[in-house]
């Protein structure tokens, strides 16, 4: 049960004069249960490259399997596969469409072809998950503020039960707390039942708060691919293709450049913490 | 796959015709549009067609991408064409059960089918060669006579480059709203009419909503940049005549004459 990609190159307005090649022959094994998080700078084809993961983007050249299955077959069903493989895509505000947030959320459940019933139950649940507060379910959904917006859209994805989700930078344009309860109830939910997640995201630090495996994009390729500690651990790289590595790290960085012998490796605030008490003879 | 749209698309490419001032692209349009209609024969067409073949190669424009402009009118080509080929009263030439086909019903399909086809290709060089604001530009400029009557001249200009930026994004943008409709199981292919009429709402509810967010967005950018109008307005680029522009005039002129010249004689 894995996610793979074989050598899948994609170029945009092939034939004219705009001829981008967004994939340059990627190759990626996709295990069942990871939290990965993709990096890469804008335009460095992260969008493009998780389009085709659920076959909204046919790949120009190479093959992707799910579950063994490769997807570009005659008689493979791209609508059971995106039902599998969800996606949250940037700003989800914008896809709302119905009269109230409790339709909107029951579109996808309907579309896979559950009663109303079953509909009825998923898109509650997956409410209940995000956090959206039961007073408004039967609001319509352009009157809400951003940040509940972003969870009904979220939810209205979340209710069709995906076992792979993909996200692409799900806090972009909310506040710090938004951000933070965002990203923790996909944690949370990743941890509860195991799926997988994949996460787009311009930020370092979220990146090193939840990931297990960081794959960087550069240039249409896979730059890098490994845990945070390894991606972290080569700064130098990842500045060079304009990223950074978390504020920790630089920290950890300059302390050590100091004289002070702490572990660079660190990525969160917590490792940050332990290592700096630890410094002070004091244990976390 | 909204991206194959190409009609009024600009394509960067550095040719004579790029560089060519708008005004005397505008000229030479309307010049071109009489023409098709003044050729009926073909002695006409045929130096319509060199002519646009000569055009089409100074653009440096690929030929494949204007024909793509074509693809949407075909279903009207057909019909406008089939309407011609059967409806026209004439000389009887076959008949098939009830349908008969006349000689004139015949010459005017064929004639009919190859003006649309002319004019679209036509008119598609100047906004593929063209950017919006020269467009526009040139196109206040040559109306601003009508100011006198008191026609907004300015404000038509302002619309349609408007119109003209917002294609692409709308595009780019039911291409986003239709993808993210589809991750969560959306079909707009399967189904009969009514199925998929319905299956359309999901796209242009939010398509409308963004639609009017960018417009009150860009209302709002152009107000915090005092923008008040055309008047005492200047270009930071305005439009002068080069030696060349001033050769294509001639060009242009000399053109409509020899088509003149074609029908009169033969």
């Amino acid at each position: 049960m894995s996610l793979i990609l074989d050598k899948v190159s994609y170029k945009y307005s092939t034939g004219t004069a705009y001829e981008v090649t967004a994939l340059d022959q990627v190759s990626l094994k996709i295990e069942d249960g990871q939290f990965i998080g993709i990096i890469g700078h804008t335009g460095s084809g992260k969008s493009t490259l998780i389009q085709h993961l659920n076959g909204l983007l046919k790949a120009t050249e190479g093959s992707i399997y799910y579950n063994g299955q490769d997807i570009y077959d005659k008689d493979y069903d791209l609508k059971d596969l995106r039902t599998q493989v969800g996606m949250v895509f940037q700003y989800p505000e914008h896809q709302l469409f119905e009269t109230t947030v409790f339709e909107d959320v029951k579109f996808g459940p309907k579309n896979q072809g559950l009663d109303d019933k079953e509909a009825t139950l998923r898109a509650y649940e997956a409410l209940r998950s995000v956090g959206f507060p039961e007073d408004y379910y039967d609001q319509s959904p352009f009157e809400l503020s951003g940040g509940q917006k972003r969870r009904a859209a979220i939810a209205g994805v979340l209710a069709m039960k995906p076992a792979v989700l993909i996200l692409d930078e799900p806090t972009a344009g909310l506040d710090p707390k938004g951000r933070d309860e965002i990203l923790g109830l996909i944690s949370d939910m990743h941890k509860k039942t195991g799926n997988t997640v994949i996460l787009v995201s311009h930020s370092m630090e979220d990146v090193a708060n939840y990931v297990d495996r960081i794959i960087v994009m550069n240039d249409a390729k896979v730059y890098m691919d490994g845990t945070p500690k390894e991606v972290f651990g080569r700064a130098k790289d990842l500045e060079e293709i304009g990223l950074a590595v978390p504020e920790v790290t630089y920290l950890m960085m300059e302390l050590k450049n100091r004289g002070w012998n702490v572990d660079v490796s660190a990525t969160t605030v917590e490792e940050g913490k332990n290592e700096i008490l630890k410094l002070k003879g004091m244990n976390a | 796959m909204f991206r194959e749209i190409t009609i009024g698309q600009y394509y960067p490419a550095e040719s004579r015709l790029h560089r060519l001032d708008p005004r005397v692209k505008l000229f030479g349009t309307l010049i071109y549009l009489i023409s098709i209609f003044i050729a009926n024969d073909i002695w006409g067409f045929l130096f319509l067609t060199v002519m646009l073949g000569v055009v089409i190669g100074l653009s440096k424009v690929p030929f494949s991408y204007m024909v793509k402009g074509l693809k949407g009118i075909v279903t009207l080509l057909i019909i406008a064409g089939v309407f011609n080929l059967f409806m026209t009263p004439g000389q009887t030439l076959a008949q098939l059960g009830p349908l008969t086909i006349s000689d004139v019903g015949l010459k005017n399909a064929v004639l009919m089918t190859a003006r649309m086809i002319f004019l679209i290709i036509g008119t598609s060089i100047m906004t593929l060669t063209t950017t919006p604001n020269q467009l526009t530009d040139g196109l206040e400029i040559s109306l601003a006579p009508l100011t006198l009557i008191n026609v907004p001249v300015h404000e038509i200009a302002l619309m349609m480059s408007i119109a003209l930026r917002f294609i692409p994004i709308l595009v780019e943008e039911t291409d986003k709203i239709m993808k993210a409709q589809m991750a969560r199981g959306a079909d707009f292919e399967s189904g009969g009419i009514v199925k998929k009429a319905k299956a359309m709402v999901p796209l242009l509810v939010p398509l409308f909503v963004s639609a009017f967010r960018r417009a009150s967005d860009l209302a709002l950018a152009m107000e915090a940049r005092c923008y008040h109008g055309g008047e005492g307005r200047t270009k930071m680029k305005p439009l002068r005549y080069e030696e060349y522009d001033k050769r294509a005039y001639v060009w242009i002129v000399l053109y409509l004459l020899v088509l003149i010249v074609i029908r009169v004689v033969f």
